[in-house]
């Protein structure tokens, strides 16, 4: 497998604020990549030290095996996409997809025909000469992507691309984008805060906290096999033990975490789990196709879910007491 | 009528239409007057009607040569210190915008100062600063003194446009593989350009009218609005002074004319929807 990028030993620091604390990272070439985490975890400026924006104080960047670290971001063989797209105001689409191609020398037979190409993969034809502040978020973000991908590169950086967009919208261009990148067959490098995006596009993810990579891996280990408490809170729902409570609660000796999908709700008394749990119930929230169900034991805080349909006619109030239950194997061990 | 149903609460009432027209004649009904005494037989006083009507003013302007002299400085000193602010205070702006360093915001207030300033404040410290450091009272020395406001103007006008544009554009156009020549050129310039231009018109209209501290910076020399001054003081032939202001306010519609129509499309850049 072909390495398009490695971050060896990458620190960087803003004043006195640690950004990147030491981190080390490997994506292969052609791979969907999201870097997650929450607002100031570090994903952004990672993504600027690969475009080559933010100098790292110390550590070494490759791109296919090729060191850049003091490589100027015009060398680099990497486009980004922004998270305001910075399109040029001034120029119209046209102008602005042509830009790299114009500063290249190209032929402009050639770049015209190159741009009509993009601008079709883009689903953007017949607005060649319309200015960015004539069109819409989303038709914006895909001038932003032809404008990039017109290079050919070898690497696409995208800062929270789709940030700016409403839901239907965002859901539509996630779809576009990852055909768009199955179509190239180039890595895209993904910054987002958005779980369920990462989650849905990703080939892997590594998920950011406080500077520090927490965990590298793909969508389905990470959801299932979180090895952090932080990457189990961060993606999905879930439920945390603490390693004092499972002694006490449960006689187990580690702390864990339980998806809320896991926790079966008994109704009568027939359970045979391994874990029992007697709760109360302090909040239902309406999802649609079921009710989220928020308990409480003590110091203890379960998510459960109650799916509704027309033979479950068991209803659950607010203040009900209920019995929990879920298997060894439905849980994930922490380290607490 | 106070308490009658509005059938449409978007339609102004009749008061505020009628205080709207009023405030529109306010400000133009004596641009009119000017004009029409520019044609006027009676030369001592503005008389309502004038009693005839002549052309001749225009020919005896056309032959005095102060008022030529007068235009032609004012002319040179607005467009050199134009020229010098567009120079100073985009470079001022360039460099304050982004940077962070110490006394950064005392800076700024030290270049918006000038324009908050009385102008007979500039205009004495000024001029005492000439006479100590023995510099003689020259065309250059009105220069040096409406440069001081001009630069705040286009200071102010290049900051506004750079917080409205998007801080990437200049890191999009590196990515895209220019270097900072050609962003320098393709990109910021263009982008800065409208602004420069309406920050310039501006600063070439306060300095071509400046009285104050040109009276303090200026030696011998007259330039057009201190012409005006005082020739207003002498009761003899007044309608030239309007000849000359219907010939400046014809000038200054082309510019207006011009800004307008070049920033038309400038209201709303940004690629940012945020």
């Amino acid at each position: 497998m072909i390495k398009a990028l490695e971050l060896k030993n990458i620190n960087k620091k803003f004043n006195e604020t640690v950004a990147l604390d030491n981190i080390h990272l490997e994506i292969n070439d052609g791979e969907f990549f999201s870097l997650l985490g929450p607002s100031g975890s570090g994903k952004t400026t990672c993504l600027k030290v690969i475009g080559g924006f933010e100098q790292p104080d110390s550590g070494n960047v490759s791109l296919f095996n090729e060191n850049v670290t003091d490589i100027p971001p015009f060398k680099r063989n990497v486009n980004t996409v922004f998270q305001d797209y910075a399109l040029f105001p001034h120029m119209n689409v046209e102008e602005n997809v042509c830009y790299s191609l114009k500063i290249k020398k190209i032929p402009k037979i050639e770049q015209e025909s190159q741009v009509e190409e993009i601008l079709s993969t883009v689903k953007l034809k017949g607005y060649e000469k319309r200015k960015p502040s004539e069109l819409s978020g989303g038709q914006r973000q895909r001038v932003a992507l032809a404008r990039s991908l017109i290079n050919k590169p070898k690497i696409l950086l995208l800062d929270e691309p789709l940030g700016a967009l409403d839901l239907k919208l965002r859901e539509q261009m996630q779809i576009e984008l990852k055909n768009l990148q199955r179509q190239f067959q180039i890595t895209f490098i993904y910054v987002t805060h958005d779980q369920q995006e990462a989650l849905s596009m990703s080939d892997r993810i590594a998920i950011f906290n406080d500077g520090k990579i927490e965990q590298v891996d793909t969508p389905d280990n990470i959801y299932k096999n979180p090895k952090t408490a932080f990457v189990a809170d961060f993606i999905g729902t879930t439920s945390l033990v603490s390693k004092q409570l499972a002694a006490e609660l449960f006689n187990y000796n580690s702390a864990f975490s339980i998806r809320p999908e896991n926790i079966k709700i008994n109704n009568e008394q027939d359970s045979k789990s391994e874990f029992n749990a007697k709760v109360v119930v302090t909040d239902i929230q309406f999802q649609g196709s079921y009710y989220k169900i928020l308990c409480k034991a003590n110091d203890l805080t379960l998510t459960a879910l109650h799916y509704v349909d027309t033979q479950n006619t068991f209803k659950i109030n607010l203040g009900d007491n209920l019995e929990l239950s879920w298997d060894k194997i439905d849980i994930t061990n922490i380290n607490d | 009528m106070l308490f009658r149903k509005k059938k449409n609460l978007n339609e102004a009432s009749l008061g505020l239409k009628i205080g709207a027209i009023f405030g529109i004649l306010f400000l133009h009904v004596p641009l009119f007057f000017i004009i029409l005494y520019a044609f006027t037989t009676e030369d001592k006083s503005y008389q309502f009607p004038p009693p005839g009507y002549t052309l001749k003013w225009f020919s005896i302007v056309l032959g005095r040569e102060d008022i030529w002299n007068a235009v032609g400085l004012s002319l040179q000193v607005a467009l050199i210190s134009t020229l010098s602010a567009i120079v100073l205070g985009t470079l001022a702006a360039a460099a304050l915008f982004k940077a962070s360093f110490f006394g950064r915001d005392y800076i700024t207030l030290l270049i918006i100062l000038p324009i908050a300033l009385p102008g007979i404040i500039t205009g004495i410290s000024l001029r005492s600063a000439f006479g100590v450091a023995g510099i003689p009272f020259s065309t250059w020395t009105i220069i040096i003194g409406h440069a001081t406001f001009c630069m705040v103007v286009v200071y102010n006008n290049v900051v506004a446009r750079l917080r409205r544009s998007s801080p990437n554009l200049i890191q999009a156009s590196m990515d895209l593989g220019a270097n900072n020549i050609q962003t320098f050129f393709y990109v910021i310039l263009p982008n800065l350009g409208t602004a420069i231009l309406a920050g310039g018109m501006l600063a070439f209209a306060l300095s071509f009218d400046e009285v104050i501290v040109t009276t303090f910076t200026a030696g011998q020399q007259t330039t057009l609005p201190i012409w005006m001054l005082s020739e207003l003081i002498r009761p003899r032939q007044r309608p030239i002074t309007n000849v000359v202001a219907v010939f400046i306010i014809c000038i200054t519609f082309i510019p207006i004319l011009y800004a307008s129509y070049m920033t038309r499309n400038t209201t709303d850049t940004d690629g940012s929807s945020k």
